[in-house]
């Protein structure tokens, strides 16, 4: 027990929730603890910021029936005292003795996969952040504020930070917890007018390693190549995405890929008759789209965190390792993500979901300037917006170009061109893709709160599907 | 009034916190703040999900925690903590500081709050009837079960996926003026059939909004479950045998399943203050109804009147103080088709002369920082005015749409797209089976200037959504919007599946 009486370390709460649990009965215990501050400017002056620390327990709680079925309670709490644990516990049993049986229950994962981690070992302290972490960044902030004031730009952006610390125990004698890191910076110029307006973001573990009066320079240029306008017409264009709108079409994918919906004939990546497409040539080109969690830069927890069952997630897996995954192999869909049940329901491999994504394409190694200089005809956006399915049968997807869209004509940016809804399904796109360049790591803009940890490419897409014109400037 | 009788939660009433905001407030004045403000929030949350009938999850949830807001030197500071005890909520005081001094040095634009009536000790309570969490899961369970088994029935659904949210707020607020203790419980269930074919598939879900009731809402009061489930397969079945929509252009009547979403995201967030003035500019994006078109700007036609309130019974956005301590009102902000109003914090008040915030910040749990959030945004029907069939009998070539799916709308709210759950062809004034592939498109305000006529109280209904994001860091709010059935001319329509070549 910690010196305060009224906290307990999350080892310790997990030992006493275990101790708790009935005797002969099945418990997963799962204790998270996160800290984050946060930073917001607007019109060149902060607005909001603050710093926020949650602790929360949930337990799991599995009634084994005569029939061979289970039943199964799930309660999470947030600021438990050690006083309280029990009373949890308690709960989550009794909802398992009451529940219908779980379509999912199956054995835990046993104890001799080994404890894992990330580079923590079990019993050390959580991790933590606090407003610290903004030290040099926010003087750098400040000092760019003020330049971009003088200047006469405005600049618009969020910087945020936090550390989340799992740790899961079982009745079964696993032990796993992780350490996850993660911060964002995005940057919004725009002119003094508001007429014209630029982005950029990054993804970073510690804001060490970002530079925020660079990215205000970057989009200072971006924002000069606004100053001719150009109006397009609604239609399909040849178009540059830059790494972050290929991470925001392909996370959706992603999330669009699991094993149950797909076997179960309802989604665009099920075979029409029965079946999945997994073995389908999806690309042309020998795209790799793999998650990994060893990825540097990228790193996420390696093991299966389930604090209740999904579609495919499965609490019984809590503790399962989540090596790395293949999903597109040399352009041919290879793997889609499930449960140990939801794959003995399609007969595909168990391959849990991890918390990166990345694209590459082997041997590409060409930056987004180089493929804006081998354009003759084509439209270079900056990121995209409001991303909504449409259709699942296609995965069409519709959203937004946002903060920037450019005529490169001959080489060269041309001028500033107004914004477009889009409508594409990332799976047709794909379809399409005539040109890789080099992967980097990137900041998806749309659903950077949701995944952030993508290593993407540019691509170069052929008559990319822009429904209508957008005023929005 | 049900089976609380209008009290708080007993477990949250008994929460010490009287002594914890003392210890927060008092914390804050000896350090200096100009302004301090503090909450308790305890948030449950029951979700249930069944796939084909079988449980798929059953989950609880409890979220509480303090929060301490101050104004330092004319800058924000904001900290939270979890611990419900004073030591927590002196150090979430002392560390708000901090960060606002910290920040001051950032801020060029002092913060000042518009002034608000002192109300004392207040106490709110929504309106339902049976609690959720008072409800055993397994009668919860075996209903959903029961609802799904009745889909799975007819030959043409090839799976039922059944699920309902229940939430139970309880909320502590208080700024030494007024110290506000308030409690709402909201439902979302959500049934959907989906038809596996040889050649591909297609699903429709139950149009049934989430709403501020209790679990009487699933037996009978305020939605017939049964009577639409009943009905549901045969509408799927059709829509599997439905032609194609041809693109172009046709006349629209909208049904408030439909309605309600477009509402949502072409008025109630192109009227929040903060978005028109650029607070949301690097993420949610601002509007198109900028704060010198106050008055002047056409919106819509002149039978559009769109009000912003937090009074409506059973509303999602509904509550008697918001979180700077500001009574639920109701008031205009689109009047005869003109911009009239937006929606305010005391902070957006204060900085552009409205003299009084409409009630309109809150934050989603105790870990955020209050947000000038949406109020229930509502088009008024006409009174005496048309049912939908008489709407119907107004258009001779066009598409009746029910039920709301995709969405999406640019960060100015010009340009967005729908789609739904039901397209039924009007051709001479009459349905004439249903259509696929059908999406909507239009800029807001030729869309709302192309409405012709609102239907009549009859056909009003209340929609909603309980996932509202705005905010870095994110926050969801749930909200209602209240929409008769309307009819609008000559409307872009796509054909999405020529859009996916």
């Amino acid at each position: 027990m910690s010196p305060n009486e009224s906290v307990a370390t999350p080892q310790e709460t997990i030992e006493r929730a275990l101790a708790a649990a009935r005797q002969g009965g099945e418990t997963v215990v799962i204790a998270d603890e996160s800290s984050t501050a946060n930073l917001r400017w607007a019109g060149n002056t902060l607005t909001t910021n603050g710093v926020a620390t949650s602790r929360s327990l949930t337990v799991i709680s599995i009634d084994r029936r005569a029939d061979g079925t289970a039943g199964v309670g799930t309660v999470t709490r947030s600021g438990v005292t050690p006083a309280q644990v029990e009373d949890l516990v308690r709960e989550a049993e009794k909802a398992a003795s009451e529940a219908s049986a779980a379509e999912d229950a199956g054995e835990l994962v046993p104890s001799e996969t080994g404890f894992r981690s990330g580079s923590s070992s079990w019993s050390s302290a959580p991790g933590s952040t606090d407003f610290g972490v903004f030290r040099s960044f926010s003087s750098a902030l400040g000092e760019t504020l003020r330049a971009a004031e003088a200047a006469g730009r405005k600049l618009y952006g969020f910087a945020e930070h936090g550390v989340n610390s799992t740790f899961v125990g079982t009745s079964a004698g696993l032990r796993a917890r992780y350490d996850q890191p993660a911060g964002r910076l995005e940057l919004n110029a725009k002119s003094a007018d508001l007429t014209r307006s630029a982005w950029a973001g990054a993804s970073t573990r510690n804001f060490a390693d970002v530079d925020v009066a660079a990215m205000d320079a970057s989009l200072a240029e971006r924002l000069s190549w606004q100053s001719r306008r150009v109006e397009l017409a609604a239609g399909r264009y040849e178009t540059l995405l830059p790494p972050t709108a290929v991470a925001d079409m392909l996370v959706y994918m992603y999330w669009s890929a699991g094993a149950r919906d797909a076997g179960e004939g309802r989604t665009v990546f099920s075979r029409p008759g029965g079946g999945t497409r997994v073995g389908e040539r999806l690309a042309t080109l020998p795209l790799d789209l793999f998650s990994d969690p060893s990825y540097s830069g990228l790193e996420c927890v390696p093991f299966v965190v389930a604090h209740a069952s999904g579609r495919d997630s499965s609490v019984f897996d809590n503790g399962l390792p989540s090596p790395r995954a293949s999903w597109v192999s040399g352009g041919t869909l290879s793997a889609l993500h499930g449960s140990r049940y939801s794959a003995g329901l399609t007969g595909l491999p168990v391959t849990p979901a991890v918390d990166n994504l990345i694209l590459n394409a082997p041997g590409a190694s060409a930056s987004l300037e180089q493929m804006i200089a081998s354009t003759r005809r084509g439209l270079l956006l900056t990121c995209l917006w409001y991303i909504r399915m449409v259709d699942p049968q296609t995965l069409l997807l519709t959203g937004l170009t946002r903060d920037g869209v450019y005529l490169v004509e001959d080489g060269e940016v041309v001028g500033a061109v107004n914004n477009f809804r889009y409508n594409e399904s990332p799976v047709g796109m794909l379809s399409r893709v005539v040109e890789v360049g080099a992967t980097e790591q990137t900041l998806p803009r749309e659903w950077g709160d949701y995944f952030n940890r993508t290593a993407m490419p540019p691509l170069r897409i052929e008559a990319f599907n822009m429904s209508s014109v957008s005023q929005a400037s | 009034m049900g089976d609380h009788d209008g009290r708080i939660d007993a477990e949250f009433a008994a929460l010490p916190l009287t002594n914890l905001a003392d210890a927060a407030l008092d914390a804050a004045r000896t350090l200096g703040a100009d302004h301090a403000d503090f909450r308790v929030e305890r948030v449950r949350g029951q979700r249930i999900a069944l796939s084909d009938g079988k449980l798929q999850s059953l989950s609880d949830g409890d979220d509480s925690g303090l929060a301490v807001r101050v104004i330092v030197d004319g800058t924000w500071g904001f900290a939270a903590a979890v611990d419900l005890t004073p030591e927590a909520a002196r150090d979430a005081a002392r560390h708000a500081f901090e960060v606002a001094k910290v920040a001051a040095a950032m801020n060029t634009e002092r913060i000042d709050l518009a002034p608000e009536p002192a109300y004392g000790d207040v106490t709110w309570v929504s309106a339902y009837d049976i609690d959720p969490f008072t409800v055993s899961p397994k009668d919860k369970v075996d209903l959903l079960a029961a609802w799904s088994a009745g889909l799975l029935a007819h030959p043409v659904v090839s799976h039922a996926d059944a699920s309902v949210y229940q939430v139970k707020e309880c909320k502590f607020y208080t700024d030494g003026s007024t110290t506000a203790t308030q409690q709402r419980v909201r439902l979302h269930p959500q049934l959907e059939a989906t038809a596996v074919t040889e050649t591909g598939f297609d699903d429709m879900r139950t149009l049934a909004p989430p709403a501020g009731r209790g679990w009487e809402y699933l037996t009978g009061t305020g939605w017939d479950f049964p009577a639409e489930l009943a009905e549901l397969p045969e509408f799927l079945a059709a829509k599997l045998r439905a032609p194609s929509v041809e693109p172009g252009r046709y006349d629209l009547v909208i049904d408030p399943s439909n309605l309600w979403l477009t509402i949502h995201e072409s008025v109630g967030h192109a009227t929040e203050l903060d978005r028109a003035l650029g607070y949301e500019a690097a993420y949610a994006g601002t509007s198109f109804a900028t704060f010198d078109k106050l008055g002047n700007l056409q919106y819509g036609s002149p039978v559009m009147n769109i009000v912003g309130d937090r009074t409506a019974v059973h509303g999602l956005a509904t509550i008697g103080y918001d979180d700077e301590g500001v009574a639920g009102q109701s008031w205009d902000l689109i009047s005869g088709g003109i911009l009239v109003g937006y929606q305010l914090d005391r902070r957006m008040a204060q900085l552009k002369g409205f003299g009084r915030s409409n009630g309109c910040a809150f934050a989603d749990s105790p870990g955020h920082m209050p947000l000038q959030r949406m109020a229930n945004v509502s088009l008024k029907p006409a009174p005496n005015g048309p049912s939908a069939d008489e709407l119907i009998a107004g258009v001779e070539n066009g598409v009746y749409i029910l039920g709301d799916k995709s969405w999406s709308i640019d960060m100015q709210r010009y340009n967005f797209q729908f789609t739904g759950q039901r397209f039924f062809r009007i051709r001479n004034g009459r349905l004439d089976g249903q259509l696929k592939d059908v999406a909507y498109q239009a800029t807001t305000t030729d869309f709302w200037n192309s409405m012709e006529a609102v239907g009549g109280p009859q056909t009003y209904v209340l929609g909603g959504a309980f996932n509202c994001g705005k905010g870095q860091p994110g926050q969801v709010a749930p909200v209602s919007h209240g929409a008769p059935a309307a009819l609008f001319r000559q409307v872009r329509v796509l054909n999405t599946a020529e859009e996916g070549k």
